[in-house]
C-alpha cells in the first residue's frame, strides 16, 4: 500500500514537473536566445544556455530602434483603455448587481451576443466609420475600439464583484444618511478595491495583447503598438532573431507583471468573460 | 424620539403580496417586538419603516409627518441589521461617526457623541480596531453604537441577535432592554424568537402570512392568544392541541374521550373545536381523582431546571412540563389533571379564540 | 392636485411624476456609458458589416459603393479558397478545444491534490496564458524554425523528420503549428475553470463515498464527472465558439499560407479586409461565419433542451 502510494506520488509530481516545463520552456528559450549574441546564435545552435550571454540585443533594442516608442504607445492606449473600461463597466456592473429593473435581462443579452459574434467582421466597418473622423492612425482610435471591446466582459467581471458584498452595508449607509451615490463611492467602491485592480489588470492585458485592429487601424510609426511594430520588424528583418525576441521579452514584461496582479481572480476572470481570452 | 403609525399599508412584490392592509401605531419611547416566522412580512414591514422598501399602498408616519417619499436617509432613524453590517473597511471608530460626519457635524461633538456611545457600551478599547478584528458579540456592540450615536427618532432592530451563541444572546438581550430603559427611544424590533419578543418588547406583534395575528403586551399574548397561530407560536415548550367536537355539553376528542366545557363558554352542539392545553399548566396528580386521566409515560426529556413529559392522552401525543422531579418512568402510567381554567378554546373554522 | 393623485397609483406612492421618473431611471443611468459604447462601437459596425455584404466596397477604388446583391456570395460559392478555410477552420477549432480541454483537465486534476509548492507550480502552469496571444503565436514559430528553435533538432533526433526543418512551411504539417501554440496558450484557461469547479465539489462526498465502499476510481466516475459535467459543457461550448473566431495565432505565424494549408475563415476575413482591402467580400465572408456559429449555438441550446426533457 504505502509503495502503490509512493510510485503514485511519484508519478504525480513528475507529471506536475512536465507540465510546469512545458508551460515555461517557450518562454525560457525566449530569454536564451534574446541573451545570445548573434556570433553564437548559428554555431551554439541548440544548447540550452549560450557559453557567453550579453545584453547587446537589448541595448540595440532600446537605442537603435522605434521599439521605446512602440512600447510607450502601448502603454498609454493599454493604460487608458483600462482606466476608463474600468469606470464605467463599474457603474453597470454596479447596477447590474444592485437594481431590479425592467431591460436588465435584455442587457445581459445584449453583452453576451457581443461576446459571441467573430470581432473580425467589425473590421472592415469599423475602418470606414473612425476614418472621417480621422482616428484611424490615431492612439484615440484604439482607445476606443478597445474600450467598446472591453466593456461587456468587465460588466459581468465587476458585477461579480459587487455581487460579494452584502447589501446591508448600502442599506445600513442610505440610513446613516448616505444616498445611493454617496453610499457607492465611500462603502463599496473601496471594497471593490481588489476587483478593480483584477478589473484594470485584466482589460491592460486584453488591450496589451490585441493585433488585428491595430494592424488595420493603425499605419504610421508614430501610432504603432507594440504588437504591430513587433511584427513588422520580423517581416523586414527577419534574420535578427536576438533583437526580436529581446523586444518579445520586453513585451511580456507588463503581462507578467499584470499577471502577478490578477492571478487571485482567475476564476472570477475566466467564468465573468466567459467567451473571452 | 417619535411615534411611528403605519397606516392600512400593503406590499406586494411583484405579483406576490406580502403584506396585507397592515395597521399599526408605535408611541413616543415604546419598544415594539414584531414576532413571527419567516416570510411572515416581518422584515418587510421594518424595511418599508426603514425606507429600504418601497410601500405599495397605504402610509406612513413618523410624528405626524408621512414619510413614504422620504428618503432613508431623511427620516432620521438608525436600524441594527443581522449581519450587523459594519463598513469592513473603516475602524469601530469611523463606523461610528459615519452617520455623524455624513450629516457635517463639528468634529469635537462627534467626539463626545461616540465617547458617549463607547462609554455605554464599554466599546472604548476597540475604537481603533476594524470589524475583522472584534469577536461576534463586540460587533454586535458596535452595530449598536453607530445607531445610538445618532439619537435618532427611533431605533428599527433586523433580527439583531440570530447570529450569536445562546449565551451571548441572553447577555446582549438584557444589555438592549437597559440600554431601552436608559435612552427610551422608540424602538422596533423583529425577530422570530419568541424568548425574546417576551423579554423585551412593551409590546408584541405577532404576525403571520402577512397579517398582523394579535397586539399586546407579552403576558396578554401568552394568557389569551387571540387564535390558534399566536397560541402556538407564544410559549415554549409549545402549546399543546387536541380537537374534538361539542357533544351534549361536553367536548369529545378523537379518541373519545371528554372534557369539561371550561364556565362561562358557550359551545353550540357539534361545533368543531381546538383545545389548547400549555403544558405547563397540566397537572400531575398522586393518584386517580374526579375528572383525571390516566396515560401511559412515552418519552421523559429532562431539561435541568424542569421535565418535559410526553404521554398518549386525548389521541395526542400530550406534553406536560413538571418542575417535580422523578415523578414520569416511561412506560408507566400517570395521572393527569387538566385545570379547566387554563384551558384555551379555539373555533377549528376560524381559528380564532373562544370566549 | 385631486386630478394628480387620481393618475398617480394607489396612495402608496405620492411622489411627482418627476421623482418617479427618476427613481425609474437610476439604474439606466449607471448603465449608460456602456450601452452607449456597445452600440456606437459594436452594434452599429455590425449592421454596416451585414450591409457591406451587399455592396461593392473596395477601399482603393473610389468609385465602389454600389449595392450589388448576392455577388459575393456567389462569387463565395466557387471559392475554393473559402471552401478550404472552412475545412481548416473545422480542424483547427476542434483540435484545439479537445487538446486544450483534455490537458486542461489533467492539468487541474494533478493540481487539486494538495502537495508542497503547489501554488508556485499553479502560478507558473497557468503563465501561458498571460502572455499575449501575438507574443505566443511569434514565440511558437520561433520555436519551429530551425535557425533558432530548438524543436526542428528534436524531432529530428527522434526520428520524425528526415532533416530539420520548419513544420510551418510544409503545408502537410503546417496547421500543427497554430494548434500547437493554441494549446500551450489555451490550456489555463480550461484548467483554471475545471480547478475551480473541482474545488467546489463537497470534500465530505468523497469521504462519504469512501466510507461506502467505492475506490478511487468509482469516485471520480460517480462523484467528480457529474459534478464537473455542467462546466465541462458549458465551457467546452464558448471556448469552440471562441477559437473558431481567433485569428491573430494564424496571422502571427503563417498568415495562412502556406499555400493557403492553415487559412481559417476568420484568418480569411481578415486577409481580405486588410491585405486586399476588398471590405464587401470580407464582410460577406463575416456573415456567413457569424451565420455558421449562430447555427452552431442554436444547435447546442437545441441538444441540451432535449437532454434536458429527457431527464
Amino acid at each position: 500500500m504505502t509503495r502503490k502510494r509512493l510510485v503514485l506520488t511519484v508519478l504525480h509530481r513528475l507529471a506536475v514537473l512536465a507540465y510546469v516545463a512545458f508551460a515555461l520552456f517557450p518562454l525560457f528559450w525566449l530569454l536564451k536566445v534574446s541573451v545570445t549574441p548573434t556570433s553564437l546564435l548559428y554555431t551554439e545552435g541548440i544548447r540550452l544556455w549560450p557559453s557567453r550571454a550579453s545584453l547587446e540585443h537589448y541595448e540595440f533594442v532600446l537605442t537603435h530602434s522605434s521599439f521605446p516608442t512602440f512600447f510607450l504607445n502601448s502603454t498609454i492606449v493599454s493604460a487608458s483603455t483600462a482606466v476608463i473600461v474600468t469606470i464605467v463597466s463599474s457603474l453597470a456592473g454596479y447596477a447590474m448587481s444592485r437594481f431590479v429593473f425592467r431591460g436588465k435581462y435584455w442587457i445581459v443579452a445584449l453583452l453576451l451576443l457581443t461576446q459571441m459574434f467573430p470581432l473580425v467582421m467589425l473590421i472592415a466597418p469599423m475602418f470606414k466609420m473612425l476614418s472621417p473622423l480621422g482616428l484611424t492612425n490615431s492612439l484615440t482610435g484604439l482607445v476606443i475600439v478597445y474600450v467598446a471591446f472591453n466593456v461587456p466582459f468587465a460588466t459581468f467581471l465587476m458585477q461579480s464583484f459587487f455581487d460579494g458584498i452584502p447589501k446591508d452595508l448600502e442599506d445600513a449607509a442610505m440610513i446613516d444618511g448616505a444616498t445611493r451615490f454617496t453610499a457607492f463611492r465611500q462603502i463599496i467602491l473601496p471594497l471593490t478595491l481588489p476587483g478593480i485592480a483584477a478589473t484594470l489588470g485584466f482589460v491592460f492585458t486584453a488591450a496589451w495583447s490585441e493585433l488585428l485592429f491595430a494592424l488595420m487601424l493603425i499605419s504610421g510609426e508614430k501610432a504603432t503598438t507594440f504588437p504591430v511594430g513587433l511584427l513588422s520588424f520580423v517581416s523586414k528583418f527577419s534574420v535578427d532573431f536576438g533583437q526580436m525576441m529581446a523586444a518579445g521579452v520586453l513585451a511580456l514584461i507588463p503581462a507578467c507583471l499584470f499577471f502577478l496582479l490578477i492571478q487571485r481572480y482567475l476564476v472570477q476572470g475566466l467564468t465573468a468573460g466567459a467567451v473571452k481570452g | 424620539m417619535a411615534s411611528i403609525t403605519i397606516e392600512a399599508i400593503t406590499k406586494t412584490f411583484g405579483a406576490v403580496p406580502v403584506l396585507h392592509d397592515i395597521d399599526l401605531s408605535i408611541g413616543d419611547g415604546e419598544f415594539v417586538v414584531l414576532v413571527g416566522p419567516s416570510g411572515c412580512g416581518k422584515s418587510t414591514l421594518l424595511r418599508m419603516i426603514a425606507g429600504l422598501e418601497d410601500i405599495t399602498a397605504g402610509e406612513i408616519r413618523i410624528d405626524d409627518r408621512r414619510i413614504n417619499e422620504v428618503a432613508p436617509k431623511d427620516r432620521d432613524i438608525a436600524m441594527v441589521f443581522q449581519s450587523y453590517a459594519l463598513y469592513p473597511h473603516m475602524t469601530v471608530a469611523d463606523n461610528m461617526s459615519y452617520s455623524l460626519k455624513l450629516r457635517k457635524t463639528a468634529r469635537e461633538k462627534i467626539a463626545e457623541a461616540v465617547g458617549a456611545a463607547a462609554g455605554k457600551l464599554g466599546l472604548d478599547p476597540l475604537l481603533a480596531r476594524r470589524p475583522k478584528a472584534l469577536s461576534g458579540g463586540q460587533r454586535q456592540r458596535v452595530a449598536m453604537g453607530r445607531a445610538i450615536v445618532r439619537h435618532p427618532k427611533a431605533f428599527l432592530f433586523d433580527e439583531p441577535l440570530s447570529n450569536l451563541d445562546a449565551r451571548l444572546r441572553e447577555q446582549m438581550r438584557a444589555e438592549i432592554k437597559r440600554l431601552h430603559k436608559s435612552i427610551g427611544a422608540t424602538s422596533v424590533y423583529v425577530t422570530h424568537d419568541q424568548i425574546e419578543a417576551m423579554t423585551l418588547a412593551d409590546r408584541i406583534v405577532a404576525m403571520h402570512g402577512g397579517i398582523i395575528q394579535q397586539v399586546g403586551n407579552p403576558l396578554d399574548l401568552y394568557d389569551r392568544p387571540a387564535n390558534l397561530f399566536v397560541a402556538g407560536f407564544i410559549g415554549s415548550p409549545a402549546m399543546n392541541f387536541v380537537e374534538g367536537h361539542c357533544r351534549a355539553g361536553v367536548i369529545e376528542t378523537t379518541d373519545g374521550s371528554k372534557v369539561a366545557i371550561p364556565e362561562g363558554i358557550h359551545l353550540t352542539e357539534g361545533q368543531a373545536v381546538t383545545i389548547g392545553i400549555r403544558p405547563e399548566h397540566v397537572r400531575i396528580v398522586a393518584g386517580s381523582e374526579a375528572g383525571s386521566y390516566t396515560a401511559r409515560v412515552d418519552l421523559v426529556e429532562p431539561t435541568g431546571f424542569g421535565t418535559i413529559v410526553h404521554v398518549r392522552l386525548l389521541g395526542q401525543d400530550l406534553k406536560i412540563y413538571t418542575l417535580e422531579r422523578g415523578v414520569a418512568v416511561v412506560g408507566q402510567p400517570l395521572h393527569i389533571a387538566l385545570d379547566s381554567t387554563r384551558l384555551h378554546l379555539f373555533d377549528r373554522e376560524t381559528t380564532n379564540r373562544i370566549g | 392636485m385631486t386630478s394628480f393623485s387620481a393618475a398617480a397609483p394607489p396612495n402608496g406612492d405620492r411622489r411627482t411624476p418627476m421623482q418617479r421618473l427618476a427613481a425609474r431611471l437610476e439604474p439606466w443611468l449607471y448603465s449608460a456609458p456602456v450601452l452607449i459604447l456597445i452600440v456606437a462601437i459594436m452594434l452599429v459596425p455590425l449592421a454596416l458589416g451585414v450591409s457591406y455584404a451587399f455592396r461593392d466596397i473596395k477601399l482603393l477604388n473610389p468609385f465602389s459603393g454600389g449595392f450589388v446583391g448576392l455577388k459575393h456570395f456567389r462569387e463565395l460559392a466557387s471559392d475554393s479558397a473559402f471552401r478550404g478555410a472552412l475545412i481548416n477552420t473545422l480542424w483547427w477549432t476542434f483540435s484545439s478545444v479537445i487538446l486544450q480541454f483534455l490537458f486542461g483537465l489533467i492539468l487541474a486534476l494533478l493540481l487539486n491534490q494538495p502537495f508542497k509548492g503547489r501554488a508556485l507550480a499553479q502560478a507558473l502552469c497557468f503563465l501561458p496564458w498571460a502572455v499575449p496571444s501575438f507574443l505566443s503565436g511569434l514565440d511558437w514559430a520561433w520555436m519551429f524554425n530551425p535557425v533558432v528553435g530548438p524543436i526542428p533538432h528534436w524531432l529530428y533526433a527522434l526520428g520524425i523528420m528526415s532533416e530539420p526543418s520548419n513544420i510551418l512551411s510544409d503545408p502537410k504539417t503546417a496547421m500543427w503549428g497554430p494548434i500547437v501554440a493554441n494549446v500551450w496558450w489555451g490550456i489555463p484557461f480550461f484548467a483554471i475553470t475545471m480547478l475551480a469547479a473541482l474545488q467546489a465539489i463537497p470534500k465530505d462526498l468523497y469521504e462519504a463515498a469512501e466510507i461506502d465502499g467505492a475506490g478511487p476510481i468509482e469516485r471520480f466516475r460517480s462523484i467528480t464527472v457529474p459534478f464537473l459535467a455542467p462546466t465541462m459543457a458549458i465551457s467546452i461550448l464558448l471556448r469552440t465558439v471562441w477559437i473558431a473566431n481567433f485569428a491573430d495565432l494564424i496571422i502571427v505565424m503563417t498568415n495562412g499560407g502556406p499555400a493557403d494549408r492553415t487559412q481559417i475563415v476568420a484568418s480569411y476575413i481578415f486577409t481580405q479586409a486588410f491585405r486586399r482591402l476588398d471590405f464587401g467580400y470580407a464582410s460577406a465572408i463575416a456573415l456567413v461565419l457569424l451565420v455558421l456559429l449562430l447555427a452552431y449555438s442554436m444547435l447546442i441550446v437545441v441538444l441540451r433542451q432535449t437532454m434536458l426533457s429527457r431527464h
